[in-house]
């Protein structure tokens, strides 16, 4: 079966060591064409075509296959991704040499791989017997890789002609490089460049606009202005970043200024932790979240970052000089105590680009083909795009991907790769803030959706091992009004001795979803549900997060199973609820305590459990039985019991320095026909959230010692650090300014002293504290015990911490169900629990789904703001200004939770005169200065001047200064008749 | 750059094989005339040499003999170029004497000791060149050994290693695919019975994973055996053919 012969490789590393490696040649690797003879069944499933005719290719019109080269692959990526590209053959060494230059793209080749429409098939030239070189004296690796792929393309072409000869199946190899052209038609193999023969597919012509437009090398001479300073090569960064002379991290825009950015630079090193890089010349061509080589400059050239806020507008190439101009106004606050070490980038260590959401903006001359591609993502730079559709795509979203800077470009190069939709229109905006944050949302696939129970679903006996029953308690939810995914349930009775038992049940989602499943990965991707104004994107199928694991009373559900889902929740009452007994139970895992009367906890328990839900509260309707004197039943008694705990361990925790934040959060509603935001208000807070809050938090620091005391090494934790003291300064600062002392010591001391921040006569005052010392925090993480030591929580004040409660939403609570399932003994171990590094990486993907899944809230959040307000029209709103900046104040409208900025420089007209004070802080604007928290009066309208950004924009009202504020009436904007007399109605 | 894909999506290991195949096994017994028994083999590149004396009266301290059954005594030890780094190695250091114990518990379960009371037999095994697999290539060297020296055995002692990557078992490790640092696992077995003669493995494998593992070097040891028994086969042939018969 097995011919095998032994070659030897010799390769010297670092000292005198000498490599000896086997390398077995095989004469079984199929070829991939179905039907060939030579190999018979020495492969699997023949993955090519027999005769691929589709591809109707004027430059070779017979039936062939493609054989692309490691740089075709590696740039034009996006094309061969396309459906119309099929049969191509890709040789392992290409596929190597792909895996070490690009993982995003090798990534890709295996899915499109994978996708047996495609017909991609994986030849092992480098095993085989007729396809493997050896490397010949004085020729480098990549010319041997070249020539093993010509050789490759070679013996296929001569592997198909032995086949069949009639039917004249041919290899086609794709190279963009010209020598290696050229030596391919030397020896007789078709050879083209991915632009002749993508350009030859007369079906396709459209596949000619994602073509990657690389830097070729005539043009470079044509416009000969070098805007740039070269890139060093890789050795030599890494020799610097060796020897300290280069500092390596990583590349982040600033959102405000696309003159600005700043490095973080990995490592521990305390000092030069973040690096400010400003100007064009010194950005380098640097794109936000590369991996860069910064070289900090002399001291005399440091920079403050700039509190200018700053927008690329340039349409032309030819504005340098004006930039630079403008480089020069960032400059201008020269205060030595805000220096700040600054850099330039020298060069890029690694390249981290991805498509990019944005829209085309169209070039000013018609016929052109060259046109700019504006970003979403304002941190991103302008694109420039060669397309021959830009006037079916004006106005809408599409997709770009960066192909290369070159030197002599202000602006990056790029290729088209996909249409989403019309700009404005809800779907379309959906997808764009989905794709620009990374969240899954493709609908579940069939593989997936095969590992969710068969209905209908009943507990069998087999579910009840290891469980107890604990139908005959009296458990309750309580959640926010229309909540489908209920995953918390809670009970309080009093026991004999007369101390209480406090249970809370989780839904048991981990025992429908077993490990290593594709229903566990697919979860494990998403990491948790992100929920947008007006759609959720659920982590789990619906069936499980909707009906199985939601922990609704039973009526509901009983429902559920034979009418329409929406149908259910219009009809469903308190008195249906009533009127229906028990039909189905729920699968929970359980936590009950014992508690004396004074919330201590004498005895912990936990147990995989089977509930009934005897009744799903909203807050409101809790609330309601706790207060009303009447009501006396079981559920209102339980409620009672919980509340009053839940008021102690309160009172404890704020004690122990555990941090009460706030942040404006809105809530839409929506109009049920349109989903179009009908008006919008803040989240209410009732006594209910924070009693059944405080039980969650119970329960997952009991969860978290649990497993942490029985898996030392690998149990999932979350963490919160405490900020260092200078993310404090803003806070301490602004409350300066009132004559408030701030102490930031300790969570303790910070947490009194915003309790004390009172102000008699400004009574929100409090309130926007807590917003700027909750924008002082740092992000809460997941992680593994075994890898860190710091385990503290520092906004909650608990030693230990972890996500227990949403098992539905949150793929951590999962793992920690897991674990603690095996700690009490309930379930089985498997391999992947028990390895800290897999955890680690299920952390880290976690913590940054998370952390995109709240971007993508915001911006939703954004998103529907601006619908809201374009219904509304304009209105004059008071507002608090939370921070102060060089040409603008931010704002907050308690009445909308929303923030803005009102900008005091405009293009167009003449230049208020500002004047800037750092320390207190302050602004003076034509004599009249802002404080933090001033009370202000704004103008808020939609701006669609900018399509692609279409955004609220504020005008101050009050006070009045001549020139900038805007009367608070009759705008000079024309409103139409309507809105006026709207706006009328209201007052 | 990315890390060394130890196996790829088509299957391959690094050096070709697949995840089940031996590397190319060549022995030849008798190769010294001096000592019992002596035998040669090569595992891809991992070559051991070894020789058995006995069995024989105890030697040394007389205390060491046992009433019931022969004495195995086992060293091993390897050449000083054996590896890439060239290193010389203190006689009787930790590695070697750990590897003189494995074999000493392999070939006393394997050898039927209770014919030679009060006897001694000695097993000396050297490591040529070392591509992975040492003990295995020592283990089997060591028996073609014995039953060139005529010793009566239960069985062949077939060895191979084993490990376990991105869910599949590896058998016979390269010293490439060792060095990467998953599991693995050393099995020396009886093929006729099924007895394992001995089983170790240091690192960190999960209980699921270590049926599979097992089950991988188990046959790649059965299928030592076959190629083992071939060139004993062969060298009686040979051996018959010389003695005239």
């Amino acid at each position: 079966m097995l011919k095998s012969k032994t070659f030897l490789k010799k390769t010297r590393t670092g000292g005198v060591m000498k490599i000896v490696r086997e390398h077995y040649l095989r004469d079984d690797i199929g070829c991939g064409a179905p039907g060939c003879a030579e190999c018979g069944g020495a492969h699997g499933e023949p993955a090519l075509e027999p005769q691929p005719q589709d591809q109707a290719s004027s430059l070779w019109p017979r039936p062939h296959y493609l054989l692309p080269d490691t740089n075709v692959l590696l740039h034009q990526i996006d094309v061969l991704e396309d459906p119309a590209i099929r049969n191509v053959i890709v040789l392992q060494t290409v596929l190597q040499e792909v895996r070490n230059r690009s993982a995003p793209v090798y990534k890709r080749i295996r899915d499109v791989t994978n996708n047996l429409e495609k017909h991609f098939y994986t030849f092992t030239n480098e095993h085989h017997r007729e396809t493997y070189v050896e490397q010949e004296q004085g020729e480098n690796a990549n010319d041997r890789n070249d020539r093993a792929i010509r050789v490759a393309a070679k013996w296929y072409n001569e592997h198909l002609n032995k086949m069949s000869a009639e039917n004249q199946l041919q290899v086609i190899f794709i190279t963009n490089d010209r020598k290696n052209k050229e030596k391919a038609v030397e020896e007789g193999i078709p050879a083209f460049t991915c632009e002749e023969y993508i350009k030859s597919l007369t079906a396709n012509p459209e596949l000619i606009d994602r073509l990657a437009c690389l830097s070729e090398d005539g043009k470079e001479i044509e416009s000969g202005k070098i805007i740039f300073s070269e890139h060093l090569p890789l050795s030599k960064l890494q020799q610097g970043v060796k020897s300290g002379i280069y500092l390596q991290g990583t590349f982040r825009a600033s959102r405000e200024n696309y003159l600005e950015a700043t490095v973080w630079i990995h490592g521990d090193t305390e000092e030069n932790k973040e690096i400010i890089v400003q100007g064009l010349k010194h950005l380098n061509r640097a794109v936000h979240e590369d991996v860069v080589a910064v070289e900090i400059l002399p001291k005399n050239q440091w920079v403050a970052p700039s509190p200018v806020v700053l927008q690329d507008e340039g349409q032309d190439e030819d504005d340098v000089e004006k930039e630079e101009e403008t480089e020069r106004m960032l400059k201008t606050t020269i205060n030595e105590k805000m220096l700040r070490p600054t850099g330039r980038v020298v060069g890029i260590i690694k390249r981290n680009w991805r498509p990019y959401c944005g829209m085309l903006s169209k070039s000013a001359i018609k016929e052109s083909r060259r046109h700019l591609f504006t970003p979403a993502d304002k941190r991103i730079p302008r694109i420039r795009i060669e397309t021959r559709q830009a006037s079916a795509l004006e106005g809408r979203r599409i997709i770009v991907a960066i192909d290369g800077w070159p030197r002599n470009s202000r602006y990056p190069n790029g290729h088209f790769v996909r249409n989403l939709g019309d700009v404005g229109e809800k779907e379309t905006e959906t997808e764009v803030l989905l794709l620009e944050h990374d969240v899954p949302h493709q609908p579940f696939s069939q593989a997936v959706l095969s590992f969710l129970p068969k209905m209908p679903w009943s507990i069998t006996e087999n579910d009840m091992k290891n469980r107890e029953d604990l139908r005959h308690l009296c458990v309750c939810s309580v959640d926010p009004p229309g909540c489908t995914d209920i995953d918390d349930a809670l009970h309080c009775r009093e026991l004999k001795n007369g101390n209480l038992e406090v249970g809370v049940h989780i839904a048991d989602v981990s025992h429908f979803i077993r490990p290593g499943n594709a229903l566990d990965q697919e979860s494990a991707r998403r990491g948790t549900t992100v929920y947008l104004c007006e759609k959720r994107i659920d982590m789990v199928p619906e069936l499980l997060s909707s009906n199985l694991c939601s922990l609704r009373c039973n009526v509901d559900r009983y429902l559920y199973m034979l009418v329409h889902k929406t149908i259910v929740i219009t009809i469903l009452t308190d008195s249906h609820q009533q009127m229906l007994s028990a039909f189905t139970h729920r699968l929970a895992f359980s936590c009950i305590w014992e508690m004396n009367h004074n919330a201590e906890i004498l005895k912990t328990r936990f147990t995989k459990s089977v509930i009934n839900s005897k009744a799903s509260l909203t807050y409101a309707e809790a609330q309601m039985r706790i207060d009303s004197a009447t009501m006396n039943d079981d559920i209102t008694t339980s409620l009672r019991g919980l509340n009053k705990l839940a008021k102690i361990l309160k009172k404890g925790r704020i004690e122990k320095g555990a941090l009460t934040l706030s942040s404006p959060e809105v809530r839409f509603h929506m109009d049920s026909e349109t989903h179009d935001p009908i008006d919008l208000q803040t989240k209410e807070l009732r006594e209910t959230n924070s009693m059944v809050e405080e039980f969650m938090l119970l329960a997952n620091i009991s969860v978290a010692k649990k497993i942490h005391e029985e898996f030392s090494e690998h149990a999932l934790l979350r963490k919160h650090p405490a900020p260092p003291p200078s993310n404090y300064e803003v806070l301490v600062k602004a409350a300066k300014s009132k004559n408030l002392e701030i102490k930031t010591d300790t969570a303790r001391s910070l947490a009194d002293s915003l309790d004390r921040a009172e102000s008699l006569a400004f009574p929100y005052l409090n309130t926007l504290l807590r917003i700027l010392a909750t924008r002082c925090m740092m992000q809460a993480v997941y992680f593994c015990s075994g890898m860190d030591n710091d385990f503290h929580h520092y906004g909650l004040a608990s030693p230990i911490y972890t996500h227990f409660t949403s098992p539905i939403r949150r793929y951590a609570d999962i793992i920690v169900h897991r674990l603690l399932a095996v700690a009490i003994g309930a379930d089985c171990t498997y391999p992947e629990l028990t390895d800290k590094h897999k955890l680690a990486d299920i952390c880290k993907n976690l913590n940054f789904r998370h952390k995109m899944a709240q971007y993508a809230q915001r911006a939703s959040v954004a998103f529907h703001t601006q619908l809201f307000f374009k219904s509304k029209g304009i209105v004059s709103e008071e507002a608090y200004i939370l921070f102060v900046r060089k040409n603008a104040i931010v704002v907050l409208i308690p009445k909308y939770g929303l923030e803005g900025t009102v900008f005091f420089e405009e293009k167009d007209k003449p230049k208020p005169q500002l004047i800037y004070d750092d320390e207190a802080p302050s602004l003076k604007i034509e004599g009249v200065v802002f404080h933090v928290f001033d009370k202000v009066k704004v103008k808020i309208m939609l701006d669609s001047s900018n399509l692609q950004h279409q955004k609220i924009r504020m005008a101050l009202v009050e006070p009045q200064i001549p020139g900038i504020s805007v009367p608070s009436e009759i705008s000079n904007m024309d409103i139409n008749e309507p809105e006026e007399k709207r706006r009328k109605l209201e007052k | 750059m990315a890390g060394l894909e130890l196996l790829s999506d088509q299957g391959y290991r690094v050096d070709g094989r697949r995840a089940g195949e031996l590397r190319k096994i060549q022995a030849r017994m008798g190769v010294f005339a001096q000592a019992d028994g002596s035998a040669y083999i090569e595992q891809g590149n991992t070559k051991a040499l070894a020789v058995v004396y006995g069995p024989h009266e105890i030697r040394g301290s007389r205390s060491r003999a046992l009433p019931d059954r022969a004495l195995v005594n086992c060293q091993y030890s390897s050449a000083t170029f054996s590896t890439g780094e060239r290193k010389r190695r203190a006689h009787g250091d930790r590695k070697s004497c750990e590897m003189g114990l494995q074999l000493r518990q392999t070939f006393e379960a394997a050898i039927l000791t209770q014919l030679h009371p009060r006897s001694q037999i000695d097993i000396y095994v050297q490591v040529l060149q070392a591509d992975g697999g040492t003990y295995a290539a020592c283990v089997n060297a060591a028996t073609l050994a014995v039953l060139d020296a005529g010793i009566p055995m239960r069985d062949f002692v077939c060895a191979c290693s084993a490990g376990f990557v991105d869910g599949t078992a590896l058998a016979d490790l390269s010293h490439v695919e060792e060095a990467a640092g998953g599991p693995q696992l050393a099995l020396a077995l009886l093929p006729a019975s099924g007895q394992i003669a001995l089983l170790e493995m240091d690192a960190r494998l999960h209980e699921d994973h270590l049926e599979w593992v097992l089950e991988a070097a188990a046959q790649a040891a059965r299928d030592v055996h076959t190629l083992l028994d071939r060139v004993v086969r062969q060298h009686v042939r040979e051996a018959s053919i010389l003695l005239g018969d």
